[in-house]
């Protein structure tokens, strides 16, 4: 686990505020699923979202780009800003939040088409090519930033469901980032991974950093210990301490963070 | 007597699975550790006891008239058959059955009265041996399931093997049956090809199955070419398709899509009930609304329609399949799994560009196979173009014409007075044979192309 803890001491000084949320509510129904959670996500910097199942973490995270607008039943109060714009405002059309707020799934999802087209669907509808030659190159930088270029350049034409499960996952980061959003959520991306696929979406994460605020929901908290600088842990709905990574695993504030970090409960 | 022994059989099972049951409880409370539980020893006895002694009795009362028919008429008197045909036979072995059942006519002969009295003594005799034998038989099988109650007796893997024998019986019903049509229609087909050349049936343009029953009638010879009646039903098949596809898809896709769920809830049931309005009241709505309807707005703007249009046929025809198909994209649009429309919205799409570029193209083999799956049923749906459809066969695809489909004309080819040795009536069989064909054909490739689909996401 020590080991695992290489890459806390990094800076995160130099970071601005990109999301604020501030007394956030969410209901599914009569189920208060989200208590009144503040809470200030930094630009180029990869925050943790842990937690035992069912405690709200990934249901905050699908607050952060209206994704729960889908669900029906889902109720969302507070206000969260993005950049500074409340994005619950009416004048907000979800579908530009979206591209501007991409967002990577736990089962990988590839689009039942070629690899070429899982890449260009964002680019296309969003109008961000003017030509083929604009499209190459957009669709070879996000599979370069996904990490995968070298692996599918030579068959960019197959589909995009015949790619490993790890080889999809980054397929779906790389379909991600081709929108050029500003902020990347990440649903518990490597749960259904082997270690060494999760290895390589871990090290895709860091280089990530450096471009977008990566918002990621982990079961694993080693993982948010190897890549994150920021770690939130909820429970039951609340979001009970919020803290440097480095500090909230070696130096728990609160009885209950404690005794989730060292498996009591979960 | 068959009730009664019916009756006997269902005492004798309850008794045998209470017999059983009882001792495997006894044995278990002996502190015996049994393989199954007392009550598959009891369903044991029950099903093994069931099973033979009612096939039994099926068999023994499909075998008994026909033997005792035999008998009743072997034991007249000599040469009171003679100089009779088959046709004069039966009507004797009818007049025999009536006077059995008591019911007199004139004064018959002394030898029928007698044959009557021995035909109803057999009847009698017949029914008490059966009930004997059931009887004997089922007690004998309780007994025997009773011997075999035993701690290490695997009666729940002879239950299994009973019960699933059973379900292989009843699997291979419908398979039977199938082959029997098969059969039956081969079969007539065959004889309708003895009498009007092949080729004249497949590649004729002339339908008028109009035979002269007598030789004093004046009538046409007949005509026996399948293609204008093949084409009426595709006309007509095509109208409904151009109605039902664009409306059922879209539809569906709203109702699957973008409907608030309050009025999905609502929409959902209703577009079903469609679905279960029987086909004769469609053509009530043909005939009295859409044909109607149809006529006077072609007369309105100066053009001629004739009173039983393929379209007012095809156009009820499609508003019968529109559930249908709704339902198939549904169904189709439901099966894709979640994730990927959240990977939709999530990178931006719109709903619209969701559908259409993602939900769309992998609902689309399902969607296919439920449109071809309404193409069959379209081809054979029958009543709405019997009230509908006209009956004259032209060759033409004009939708505002008169056409006939092949349903029609098997209707009306088998209604009235007919002989089975008449091309006319044969006819009927070889149409009916080549719409089975071609919907086969078409069913296969539907249940190809969503089997294939279903492969895709599970």
């Amino acid at each position: 686990m020590m080991d695992g803890m290489r890459k806390i001491e990094r800076d995160t000084a130099a970071s601005d505020i990109k999301i604020q949320a501030r007394s956030v509510q969410v209901f599914y129904g009569d189920t208060h699923a989200i208590k009144d959670v503040s809470v200030d996500i930094l630009d180029k910097t990869v925050t943790a979202f842990i937690g035992p199942s069912g405690c709200g973490k990934s249901t905050f995270l699908r607050c952060l780009n209206r994704m729960n607008d889908t669900i029906d039943i889902a109720r969302v109060q507070g206000d969260i800003h993005i950049d500074g714009d409340d994005i619950y405002d009416p004048s907000i059309d979800p579908v530009q939040l979206r591209a501007k707020v991409g967002m990577v799934f736990q089962k990988p999802n590839p689009f039942p088409k070629s690899i070429y087209d899982n890449i260009a669907y964002g680019p296309r509808i969003h109008g961000l090519a003017r030509t083929k030659a604009e499209l190459d190159e957009i669709v070879e930088r996000s599979l370069r930033r996904g990490a995968i270029w070298d692996e599918v350049k030579d068959r960019l034409h197959e589909p995009g469901t015949g790619l490993s499960g790890g080889q999809q996952q980054r397929l779906c980061i790389a379909r991600a980032v081709a929108t050029e959003p500003e902020v990347l959520l990440m649903d518990e991306p490597c749960s259904a991974l082997d270690p060494i696929a999760t290895a390589q979406v871990e090290d895709l994460i860091d280089e990530l950093r450096r471009n977008y605020s990566v918002v990621i929901v982990t079961h694993s908290m080693q993982q948010a210990a190897r890549v994150s600088q920021k770690t939130a842990f909820f429970h039951l709905g609340n979001l009970v301490e919020y803290r440097e990574t480095g500090q909230i695993f070696t130096n728990p504030e609160d009885a209950r963070t404690e005794s989730y970090i060292t498996g009591r409960i979960g | 007597m068959t009730t009664f022994a019916f009756v006997a059989l269902l005492c004798v099972s309850v008794l045998g699975y209470s017999l059983n049951r009882h001792a495997a409880t006894r044995l278990r409370a002996n502190g015996t550790r049994l393989h199954s539980v007392p009550a598959y020893h009891g369903l044991y006895s029950l099903l093994s006891t069931m099973v033979p002694v009612v096939t039994l009795i099926v068999t023994w009362l499909m075998l008994q008239g026909p033997l005792i028919d035999r008998f009743t008429m072997s034991g007249l008197p000599a040469g009171s058959l003679d100089s009779l045909d088959t046709g004069g036979r039966q009507l004797i072995l009818a007049e025999i059955k009536s006077i059995s059942r008591g019911r007199i006519f004139g004064d018959p002969e002394a030898w029928k009265v007698d044959a009557a009295d021995r035909y109803v003594r057999m009847h009698a005799i017949s029914g008490w041996v059966l009930l004997g034998t059931v009887i004997v038989a089922s007690l004998g099988i309780v007994g025997f399931s009773r011997s075999r109650v035993a701690a290490e007796f695997r009666a729940r893997h002879g239950v299994e093997r009973i019960t699933s024998g059973l379900m292989l019986f009843c699997s291979t019903i419908a398979i039977f049956t199938t082959l029997g049509i098969i059969a039956a229609l081969l079969f007539e087909s065959i004889r309708f090809f003895e009498r009007v050349p092949i080729m004249e049936f497949f590649f004729g343009l002339n339908w008028e199955p109009q035979i002269p029953l007598r030789e004093d009638q004046i009538a046409a010879e007949g005509a026996f070419g399948w293609i204008p009646v093949f084409l009426g039903t595709l006309v007509i098949t095509v109208v409904a398709l151009f109605l039902a596809v664009p409306v059922g898809l879209l539809s569906a896709i709203y109702l699957n899509e973008f409907a608030p769920s309050r009025l999905r809830a609502v929409a959902k049931p209703v577009l079903e009930i469609l679905a279960g309005v029987p086909t004769v009241v469609y053509g009530f709505f043909a005939i009295l609304v859409v044909a109607p309807a149809i006529r006077s707005f072609g007369a309105t703007l100066g053009i001629p329609v004739s009173p039983n249009t393929a379209l007012a046929a095809g156009t009820v025809m499609g508003i019968m399949l529109i559930p249908f198909i709704s339902s198939f994209t549904d169904d189709a649009l439901s099966a894709v799994p979640k994730s990927l429309r959240d990977g939709a919205l999530a990178l931006g799409a719109t709903r619209a560009e969701t559908v259409l570029n993602v939900l769309f193209p992998a609902a689309i083999p399902g969607i296919v196979g439920g449109i071809l799956l309404a193409i069959s049923r379209a081809i054979g749906e029958t009543m709405i173009v019997v009230m509908a459809a006209g009956l004259i066969a032209s060759l033409t695809v004009n939708p505002l014409d008169s056409v006939t489909t092949v349903t029609v004309q098997i209707v009306t080819l088998l209604i009235g007075d007919t002989s089975f040795d008449n091309p006319k009536t044969l006819a009927a069989f070889a149409l009916g044979m080549m719409l089975f064909v071609v919907t086969l054909v078409i069913n296969v490739f539907a249940l190809r192309i969503v089997r294939k689909y279903r492969e895709a996401y599970e």
